[in-house]
This record gives structure tokens, C-alpha cells and sequence, in this order.
């Protein structure tokens, strides 16, 4: 089904090194790659695999030491400042830890508004942009009037990431790249999170591209997994072949590790 | 923001360096509406007068007498005859004019001038003596001579006419006038310096600018250092390389020997307060720089300023907004230790005679270097310059108590 999809963010020999000589590491190492359109696409490896790497370079967050990243068919050009704005439009994240995503010196009011700035909103009256906000906010089951004038280290970390996904709701961006969006939150208030996730991509049909570590979360909300080891893809394909049969070791290990409520852990394989 | 401030005044190391400094500005600011006087008006004819109320003996003798009855004799004996002189005159009478030591009281002057002048005999006996010694009793003997005297003094004018003088009054050893009558009087709290200056209001006037001198310095080297800082640690790559190298390279020039060179190669006339606390700045700022761009380079890739970056603001607004804020704490303490060495490096640069220049304002260093080379502490002058060394250590000890305290609210870990 995917494949008639048209394609979203694709990446050819993509490669990122840090330093040079003997300290030379190579992070992300010629990775292909191509995320389609409203799909949902988790990156799962171990840490130090290269997935934040990798998650930062497609956001133009760090540059791409070779290879190519094709935003909507096109090689994506953010040579300049005002190519970098306009690409973000078209690519927003969300980051792992809520408490400090946020600059706690701006209230949340100043983090809503700027998204609908970005958007072209900023000579629209406040009352409109305050339905906006109002509107958001209640997408993501938060009350704007609580929030307003408040700074984001009074909330907590669930509100935060809610807040987070209110601000993709007002941005609506082809792509959201979601990195481990949930493992610093509990369990209840994960599935919250996810479930406005997926709410929110049958809503604007955006791509997610899901990091994360955990393959049983990966199996749970993607239409196609990436495994990733060592800065290199091991195996993708759709989550269900990938993870109910895995081919590579590597996979096979990642999903032995996940721990199992009525088994007893096989600490030996870790 | 408030929260911060309370815990700023909670702290006790900051509360008492805070108020220690607002006592001092308190004071240079206010003196000066209250004592109305030109602080560099040379108002003693003389160099070091002693601290004191000065009253207008003119002024005096004419105006209003008051007649007490006060035993003005010892009053005055004490003053004429000092410790060194009692007790060589009790040596005298116990080992040569056959006193015992029980009968003499150096305390009591009069009975000691008493048995003095019954057995004093320059002639007798006085074996085992040196001649020098001898001599000094002889004139020591001469300088008592009519001290017990109690003569009127008599006032008299020249006539103008003749030439002669004529008596016009007496004054009584047992007169007095009360200072408040005397309509020309002046205290000086602290004296006198070499020039003849009201050292209290000068250093009042002095620590005025010093504090310009410092805040100014400070300034030029704060904004250097955050300027440099922010620019190397936020765009990183070659300009940090290149930043970090000057940086180092001004690091490991001794400033001091850089402040001596740049102010001497000014020239004695150009050089002002303020191109002195510029000069000072210019050479102060690398340490701030280091600290700066440590900082920012662990800012830079926090989450809160990749999401701004994301939100599309410019490199300007996010330097400004996402991490400006996170190092203002720090700024500030680096700030108030760029004062309090600001005023510091000017009286070194003064004392070695390369501070301001200017003969119409008054540094602390350049007092220190005035006294200095007036000999101040040779001749006993101590209020020419001590004061002014309190001066200087008091407001270093207070911005370094404020920063002490600032850095203890904001690293936890050093918190006791």
C-alpha cells in the first residue's frame, strides 16, 4: 500500500562523520532510506546506533558530511537561513525530553504564538489567533485558559509533550519527526501521547517518523520499521515482516530484549 | 525572576557585600549635597595637617572669653612634656638626686616638676653618665625653665601712627572661648594631604570616580567578553578557532604589563579617567570570553534552542532569547568582578604614575601614588593614605562578597 504513496523524505547514501584523523567517527554510514506520505515510519536501534544523529540531520539541524536528502521529489536546499525557515515549515519535531525543549525563560503563550507566526498568521487580530491557540489546545485536551501567562516548568512533563503536539497542530508540517517522544514519560501518559500522534496524522496526513528503542512501541503504531545499527540500516520493510520475522540478528536480539511481564528475563542474551 | 531575586537576598554573604557597597555609593552620592566644598581645593597652606577641628586664633582672642575654673596648668604640662621626657627625669632624680623612687609619681606632673626643680642641679655628681645625656638633661632643665610661670598674655596692636604698640587687652590662662562662637572654623575629619586638600572630601570624590573608573571597565570588558563569547561558542567552526586563538593569545600576555604599555604609549596629556577605564576593559576581557563561549557551546545544542531554531527565529533572536538568559547569572557575577579588578588595576596603574593624568580629578590610585611620593608613611601621615586603602579594600571585599554570594545561588554544588 505504501509504495503508491508518493514520496515524502527519501535520503541517498546519507553519511555524517565527526572529526577527522584518529578521532574520526562515523556516525550515520551511507543510509538509503525513503519515507512516504502520511505514513508512519520508526527508526528503532540501541543508543549510540546513530538514530539522533540521523533525526538531526533531516532536520537540517546538522550538515550531511555525503549524500543526498530529496524533500518532495526535490533535493532539499537550505543553504541559506531563509531556505532553512521555509523548509521547516515542511519538517517539525518533537524531542525526548519535554523539561528541556522548552526555554524557560518565554511563557507558552510565546511558544504558540510563534508557530502561528510561522505560518503566516502574525497580522491576523489576537482574538483569531487566540481561537487558534484555544483550538490547539484542546486537541490536545489542555485547557488554553489554565495555560495562558504560565511558564512551561509549572506543567507537567505529560502536559508538556501535549503542548508540544499542540504546537504541530498549529504548524500541521508535511513531516514530524519524532524523537523518543514518550520514553521519558510514564506509561499511562504515553499512550495519551500516542494516541494524539496518530490523531493528529489522520488529521493532516503527515508523515511521522517514529525514533525510538523500544520495538514493541515500533510494532504498536508504524506502517514501516527501519533497524538500525551501528550507523547503518540492517533491515526495513513494513513492521509486521520486520518484526514478526526477522531476519537480521540484530533484529532478533532487539526483540529478545524486550521485556516480557510472564517471562522470566534472560539477562545471558543482553 | 522574583523567586531569583528573593533567594539573591536570602543569601547572607550577598546581603552583607551588597550592603557594604550601597553604604559606600550611598555615601559618595550623598556627601557631596550635604558638604558643599571643591574636593581639589588646596585649602592648607602646608603639606599633612593632623585631623582636627581648625578654629581662626583671630577669631578667637576677639571674640566672647568664658573664665572656667579648670585646672588648666597640668592640661597643658601634659601637653609640653612627653612620657620620655617624665621618665628620664625620674632616672635623674632616683639615681642622682637622691629621690626615692616610692616619693615619684610620673603621673602626677606638677609634684614631679616640683622635686625637679628643688634637686636638679646641672653641676652635681653624675657619674656613669654620657656627656650627650648630660647635655639633654641641661637642655631638657631649660625647656622647664618658667613652665610653672602662670602669665596673662597681653594683646596689643600697632598704632598706626606712631608705630608703638599699645596693649589692648589680657588674656588670662584660665580663659576660654567656646568653638562655636569662633566664626571661622573648619574640621577636617581626616586632615590634610600634600597639597594641602580636605582629605575626606577628596576621597569621597576619589571613590566616585574610582567606581566610574571600574563600572566603565567593566563594562568595555564584559561586553568584549560576552560579545567574542557568544560569537565563538554559538557559530563554533573556524570563527571560534580563530576567536579562541586571540583569546589565547591575550590570555597568556600578562594584562598588566599590557595595561602599562598601552598607557604609557598614550602620553601623559591624552590620558583621562575615562581612556584609562577603557584602556583598562580592553585589556581585561578574555577570561569572560572563555567563560562565555564554555558556556554557550553546552547551550547551543540543547533541545530549547534546536525547537527555536525550528520555530524559524533568527540566529540574532535566538542568541538573545534561548541563551542570553541561561548565562545572565553568570554574566553578572563576571560583571562584578570586572569592576571591583577594574578599580583595582587603576590604583596599581596610579601608584607606578601611570594612572589619569588629569590635575582636576582625584582616583584613589592617584592618592595613594601622591602620598607616596610625599612620603606619607615616612612622616606619620597615616590619614593621607590609610583611609584610602580601607577605601579600596572595602569595595573589593564587597563585590567579591556579592559574587561569592551570587555564585553559591547559582551553582548549588559550592551551596553550604
Amino acid at each position: 500500500m505504501s509504495d503508491k504513496r508518493a514520496s515524502c523524505l527519501k535520503g541517498n547514501g546519507v553519511t555524517k562523520v565527526f572529526g577527522f584523523g584518529d578521532k574520526k567517527t562515523v556516525a550515520v554510514n551511507n543510509v538509503d532510506f525513503d519515507f512516504r506520505e502520511g505514513e508512519i515510519v520508526s527508526i528503532v536501534g540501541e543508543s549510540g546506533s546513530g538514530k539522533t544523529t540521523l533525526s538531526k540531520m533531516l532536520l537540517g539541524l546538522i550538515s550531511v558530511t555525503e549524500g543526498e536528502v530529496l524533500f518532495q521529489g526535490k533535493p532539499r536546499d537550505i543553504s541559506t537561513g531563509q531556505k532553512k525557515r521555509e523548509y521547516w515549515k515542511g519538517i517539525q519535531a518533537i524531542f525526548q525530553d519535554p523539561f528541556s525543549s522548552y526555554n524557560m525563560f518565554n511563557k507558552i503563550d510565546s511558544v504558540l504564538l510563534d508557530c502561528i507566526n510561522m505560518r503566516g498568521g502574525k497580522s491576523l487580530p489576537y482574538e483569531k489567533k487566540f481561537e487558534m491557540m484555544r483550538e490547539a489546545c484542546s486537541f490536545v485536551n489542555l485547557e488554553f485558559k489554565e495555560l495562558t501567562n504560565k511558564y512551561p516548568f509549572e506543567l507537567s512533563g505529560g502536559q508538556m509533550q501535549r503542548l508540544m503536539i499542540a504546537r504541530i497542530f498549529l504548524l500541521k508540517p508535511k513531516i514530524l519527526l519524532a524523537d523518543e517522544p514518550t520514553s521519558m514519560i510514564d506509561a499511562c501518559s504515553r499512550a495519551t501521547i500516542l494516541d494524539m500522534l496518530l490523531k493528529l496524522r489522520d488529521e493532516i496526513n503527515m508523515t511521522i517518523i517514529f525514533i525510538t528503542h523500544d520495538i514493541g512501541l515500533a510494532y504498536y503504531i508504524s506502517d514501516s520499521v527501519y533497524i538500525m545499527e551501528h550507523g547503518k540500516f540492517v533491515e526495513h520493510g513494513k513492521a509486521e515482516d520486520v518484526i514478526l520475522h526477522p531476519k537480521a540478528a540484530y533484529t532478533q536480539r532487539l526483540i529478545n530484549d524486550v521485556p516480557k511481564i510472564y517471562e522470566e528475563w534472560d539477562l545471558s542474551t543482553v | 525572576m522574583k523567586n531569583t531575586l528573593r533567594q539573591v537576598f536570602h543569601s547572607p554573604k550577598f546581603v552583607i557585600g551588597f550592603s557594604i557597597f550601597a553604604l559606600i555609593l550611598l555615601t559618595v552620592i550623598i556627601y557631596p549635597l550635604v558638604v558643599i566644598a571643591d574636593p581639589l581645593e588646596m585649602v592648607g597652606n602646608g603639606n599633612f595637617f593632623k585631623p582636627g577641628t581648625y578654629v581662626s586664633v583671630k577669631d578667637a582672642v576677639e571674640g566672647t572669653h568664658y573664665t572656667l575654673n579648670i585646672d588648666v596648668q597640668s592640661g597643658s604640662l601634659d601637653n609640653k612634656i612627653s612620657s620620655s621626657d617624665k621618665d628620664d627625669m625620674k632616672d635623674w632624680l632616683i639615681k642622682y638626686g637622691g629621690v626615692a623612687e616610692a616619693d615619684i609619681n610620673v603621673n602626677d606632673v606638677e609634684s614631679l616638676l616640683g622635686l625637679w626643680q628643688t634637686h636638679y642641679d646641672p653641676d652635681a655628681d653624675q657619674t656613669g653618665i654620657l656627656a650627650s645625656k648630660k647635655k639633654y638633661y641641661v637642655r631638657l632643665n631649660n625647656s622647664l625653665n618658667g613652665i610653672l610661670e602662670d602669665n596673662d598674655v597681653i594683646i596689643a596692636k600697632e598704632n598706626s601712627e606712631t608705630g608703638e604698640l599699645e596693649q589692648t587687652g589680657t588674656i588670662a590662662s584660665k580663659e576660654f572661648v567656646n568653638t562655636k562662637d569662633v566664626a571661622n572654623r573648619r574640621t577636617f575629619v581626616l586632615g590634610t594631604d600634600n597639597f594641602g586638600r580636605d582629605v575626606l572630601t577628596e576621597l569621597l570624590d576619589a571613590t566616585k570616580t574610582s567606581l566610574r573608573v571600574g563600572l566603565i571597565a567593566g563594562v568595555v570588558a564584559t561586553l568584549i567578553g560576552l560579545f567574542l563569547g557568544l560569537l565563538s561558542g554559538y557559530l563554533g567552526g573556524m570563527v571560534d578557532n580563530i576567536i579562541t586563538f586571540i583569546t589565547n593569545l591575550f590570555t597568556v600576555i600578562p594584562s598588566f604589563i599590557l595595561l602599562i604599555l598601552i598607557s604609557y604609549s598614550v602620553g601623559q596629556a591624552a590620558r583621562g579617567v575615562n581612556l584609562v577605564a577603557t584602556i583598562i576593559g580592553l585589556t581585561s576581557w578574555t577570561w569572560t570570553t572563555r567563560s562565555v563561549r564554555s558556556q554557550v557551546i553546552s547551550l547551543r545544542n540543547r533541545d530549547h534552542v534546536n525547537l527555536s531554531k525550528l520555530s524559524g527565529h533568527s540566529m540574532m533572536r535566538i542568541v538573545l532569547t534561548d541563551i542570553l538568559p541561561y548565562i545572565a547569572s553568570y554574566v553578572v557575577m563576571a560583571f562584578i568582578l570586572q569592576i571591583s579588578s577594574g578599580i583595582l588595576a587603576e590604583a596599581q596603574l596610579s601608584m607606578l604614575g601611570l594612572g589619569p593624568s588629569t590635575s582636576t580629578t582625584a582616583t584613589l590610585g592617584l592618592m595613594m601614588n601622591w602620598a607616596n611620593l610625599y612620603a606619607a608613611p615616612l612622616n606619620g601621615s597615616w590619614w593621607a593614605y590609610f583611609p584610602v586603602v580601607i577605601m579600596i579594600a572595602l569595595i573589593s571585599f564587597s563585590l567579591n562578597l556579592m559574587n561569592t554570594g551570587l555564585d553559591q545561588i547559582f551553582n548549588p554544588q559550592l551551596r553550604d
